[in-house]
C-alpha cells in the first residue's frame, strides 16, 4: 500500500511540475493544487500507514492501549490543508487581477516589472525569462 | 515561563489586531502603529539584554515539555536578529508615516506590516520545524498582501512571480518536513539534532537536507534560485520594499544557518561544500547583475543577492570565526540595506524618479541626504571604519584561515565591484547635474513637502546611519555578541541542553 501511494505521489508531483513549468497562469494554478495534494499525501505516507486503533484513551485507563495509530501526521496535513487553501484563494484572486491588469496569462509576456532598459535590454530580458522557469526546474 | 521570549511575537500581533479595528480612524491608527513598533523594539532589546546576560532562554508553550510541545528558544543568534528586526520595524513604521497614502492605510497596510514583523519574529524564535513552516506562511501571506497592495500593473506582475516561486519553495519545505518526520519521528529542532544521528540511511537524509537547502535557498535568494527577487522587490512602495529587503531574505538565511548548524551536520563535506560553491557564485552573480541596471532599487535588489552570498559563505566555512562573520554580516546588512532602500525613497521624493538617468544634482540640492547615502553606500561596499568593513573582514579572514583562498579572493573582488556600482549611483544620482526637468515628476508621486513629512522621512535614516557608524567605530561589543552567537551555533549541545533540559 505504501509503495502504491508513493508511486502515485511521485506521479502527482511530476504532473504538477509539468503544469507549473508550462508558462501559463491557469495551468500553474492546477499544478499548484496538484502539488499541494501530493505533498499532503507524502506526509501521510511518510507517517506510516497502519491498521490499528485510534489514539484514544479508555475512560478508566491512564495510557492508551497499544498499538495505536500516530495522529500527528494527520494533524500536520490538516494544518497544511488549511494554509494551502488560504494561499490558493489568494493566488486565484491575484492571478485574476493580474490577468485584468496585464491582459495575458502567458508568463513569457509578463514583462511590466522588468522592462528592458535600453542599455541593458538583453541582460534584463534574460534574467526575467529565467525567473519564470529556472528555479522551478532547479527544485525538481 | 519567561514572557520576554513570547512578547516579540505577541506585541506585533496585538498591534495588528488593534490597527485593524481602527482602520476607519487613520490618525489614531497611525499613533497606535508607531507606538506598537516602539514597544516591539523595546521588548526585543530587553530580550537581547537578557540573553546576553544569562544565556539562552526557552519557553515551552502551554507547559508541554519538549519535544512534545512547541518550544520558543532565544539564543544569541535569534536575539541579535530580533533586536535588528525591532529596529527595522520601528524605522519602517516611522518612514511609512511619510510615505504611505490614505488609500493604502484604509486597505489595511498597518495590520499587514505588523503581521509581517510578528511572523519574522516567530520564525526567529521557534524551536519546532513545523512551527517554522507556519511562521513562514504567516510572513509570506503578509508579504503577498503588502507587495500587491495598491494594485499597480508593475506590482501585480512582480507579485505573480514572487508568489509563484515562494509557494513552490514552501511546498519543498513542507515535503522535507514530512520526510524528516517519517525518518526521525520528531520535529523539535533540538530533538532532531540527536535523532538525525540515529538514522540508518544517511544518503536519504542528505536528500532531505537538499530539499531544505533548496527551499531556504529560494527564500534567501542564493544562486541559482534568486531570479524572483529582482523581479519583485522594486515594485511596491519604498517602505514595503525596505521591510522585505531588510527582513525576508534574511529569514531564509537564518533558517539555513539554523538547520545546517543544528540538524544537518552529519555530512559537512557534502552539504557545506554545496553551500560554499553556492555562496561564492551568489556573491559574484549578484554583484555582476547590478552592472546591467540603471534603476536605484533594482541595483539594490541585486546587491541583496550578492550580500546573501557572504552570509552563506560564512555558514559554509563552518568555523567559529566564519559564523561570527556571518552573524555580524547579517545584522550589518539588514541595517544598511534597509537604509539604502529608505534613501532611494527620499531621492525619489526629492528628485522625482528611481531611474538614475532621470536623477541628478542631489549633491548640490540636498546635501544632507547625500552624506547619509555616502555613509551607507560605503558601509555596504566595506570601507573602514564602517560596519561593512568588519563584516567583510571577519568573513574573508575566516576564509583565509580555512584555506578557502578562492572564496576569500572572490569576497574581496566582489567588495570592489560593490564599490563600482555604488559609485555608479553616486555619479549618476548625486554628482551629475540635474537633467532638464522637461518631463516633471513621475505620475503617482505625491509631493509631501511639509516639515512634518520630512521629519519622518529622515529620522529613521539618520538613526540607521548612526547605527552603522557605531558598529564600525566601536565594533567590540557587536563582534563579541556575534562571537557568542557563533559559539552557540558551533556547539549545538548548548541549544539541545537548553531546550530539552536535564530530563534526557
Amino acid at each position: 500500500m505504501e509503495t502504491l501511494l508513493s508511486v502515485i505521489c511521485g506521479l502527482m508531483v511530476a504532473a504538477s511540475l509539468y503544469l507549473m513549468l508550462s508558462g501559463n497562469l491557469i495551468r500553474f494554478i492546477f499544478g499548484l493544487v496538484l502539488a499541494t495534494n501530493a505533498v499532503n499525501l507524502l506526509i501521510f505516507v511518510a507517517g506510516r500507514l497502519s491498521q490499528t486503533r485510534p489514539p484514544l484513551i479508555d475512560p478508566d485507563a491512564v495510557i492508551p492501549a497499544q498499538p495505536l495509530a500516530n495522529a500527528l501526521p494527520q494533524a500536520l496535513i490538516l494544518t497544511a490543508i488549511v494554509i494551502g487553501f488560504a494561499l490558493l484563494t489568494f493566488v486565484f484572486i491575484l492571478f485574476y487581477r493580474a490577468y485584468q491588469a496585464l491582459d495575458t496569462v502567458e508568463t513569457e509576456l509578463m514583462r511590466v516589472s522588468e522592462p528592458s532598459q535600453g542599455r541593458d535590454a538583453e541582460e534584463g530580458g534574460q534574467a526575467g525569462i529565467d525567473g519564470a522557469h529556472g528555479p522551478g526546474g532547479e527544485g525538481a | 515561563m519567561s514572557w520576554l521570549v513570547v512578547l516579540p511575537v505577541i506585541v506585533p500581533f496585538a498591534v495588528a489586531a488593534v490597527t485593524l479595528c481602527l482602520r476607519n480612524h487613520l490618525r489614531l491608527q497611525g499613533s497606535v502603529a508607531i507606538s506598537g513598533a516602539l514597544a516591539h523594539f523595546v521588548v526585543c532589546m530587553l530580550l537581547l539584554a537578557r540573553v546576553a546576560k544569562t544565556g539562552m532562554v526557552t519557553v515551552q508553550i502551554g507547559s508541554w515539555s519538549a519535544p512534545f510541545g512547541i518550544t520558543l528558544a532565544a539564543d544569541h543568534f535569534s536575539a541579535i536578529l530580533l533586536a535588528v528586526t525591532g529596529i527595522l520595524g520601528l524605522s519602517v513604521a516611522a518612514y511609512s508615516r511619510a510615505e504611505i497614502r490614505a488609500g493604502m492605510l484604509a486597505a489595511g497596510y498597518q495590520p499587514l506590516l505588523h503581521i509581517l514583523i510578528g511572523g519574522v519574529c516567530g520564525a526567529f524564535l521557534t524551536g519546532d520545524l513545523f512551527n517554522l513552516y507556519v511562521w513562514f506562511e504567516v510572513m509570506l501571506m503578509a508579504s503577498f498582501g503588502l507587495l500587491v497592495m495598491g494594485g499597480e500593473k508593475q506590482q501585480l506582475d512582480g507579485g505573480v512571480k514572487y508568489v509563484m516561486i515562494n509557494l513552490f519553495a514552501t511546498l519543498l519545505f513542507i515535503s522535507g518536513i514530512g520526510l524528516l518526520y517519517g525518518m526521525t519521528g520528531t520535529l523539535n529542532m533540538a530533538d532532531l539534532h540527536s535523532a538525525v544521528q540515529q538514522v540508518e540511511h544517511k544518503g536519504l537524509l542528505t536528500a532531505v537536507a537538499a530539499l531544505f537547502m533548496t527551499a531556504f535557498g529560494i527564500k534567501a535568494g542564493i544562486f541559482p534560485l534568486f531570479f524572483w527577487l529582482p523581479a519583485s522587490y522594486h515594485t511596491p512602495p519604498v517602505a514595503v520594499s525596505t521591510i522585505m529587503a531588510g527582513l525576508l531574505t534574511k529569514v531564509g538565511v537564518y533558517a539555513l544557518i539554523r538547520m545546517f548548524t543544528l540538524v544537518f551536520i552529519f555530512d559537512i563535506a557534502f552539504t557545506h561544500g554545496i553551500l560554499l560553491a553556492a555562496g561564492v557564485l551568489t556573491m559574484i552573480v549578484g554583484v555582476l547583475g547590478t552592472a546591467a541596471f540603471y534603476e536605484f532599487r533594482r541595483i539594490l535588489s541585486f546587491h541583496i543577492i550578492s550580500q546573501v552570498g557572504y552570509m552563506v559563505l560564512g555558514l559554509a566555512l563552518f568555523t567559529p570565526l566564519a559564523l561570527t562573520g556571518a552573524v555580524f554580516f547579517l545584522a550589518h546588512n539588514m541595517i544598511v540595506k534597509a537604509n539604502l532602500f529608505l534613501i532611494s525613497g527620499v531621492c525619489r521624493q526629492k528628485a522625482g524618479s528611481f531611474e538614475l538617468g532621470r536623477l541628478g544634482g542631489l549633491y548640490k540640492n540636498h546635501g544632507f541626504i547625500t552624506i547619509l547615502f555616502f555613509i551607507s553606500a560605503f558601509s555596504l561596499a566595506g570601507f573602514p571604519p564602517l560596519s561593512g568593513f568588519w563584516a567583510k573582514f571577519l568573513v574573508i579572514r575566516a576564509g583565509l584561515e580555512a584555506k578557502a583562498y578562492v572564496a576569500a579572493a572572490a569576497a574581496i573582488v566582489v567588495g570592489l565591484l560593490t564599490t563600482y556600482s555604488m559609485t555608479k549611483i553616486w555619479a549618476e544620482a548625486f554628482w551629475k547635474p540635474a537633467p532638464a526637468a522637461e518631463s516633471g515628476p513621475e505620475p503617482g508621486l505625491d509631493k509631501q513637502g511639509s516639515g512634518q513629512g520630512d521629519f519622518w522621512l529622515y529620522a529613521p535614516i539618520v538613526v540607521l546611519v548612526a547605527l552603522t557608524l557605531a558598529m564600525g567605530l566601536l565594533p567590540g561589543p557587536f563582534v563579541s555578541l556575534a562571537g557568542s552567537a557563533a559559539h552557540e551555533l558551533m556547539n549545538p549541545g548548548i541549544y539541545v541542553e537548553a531546550v530539552l533540559g536535564g530530563g534526557r
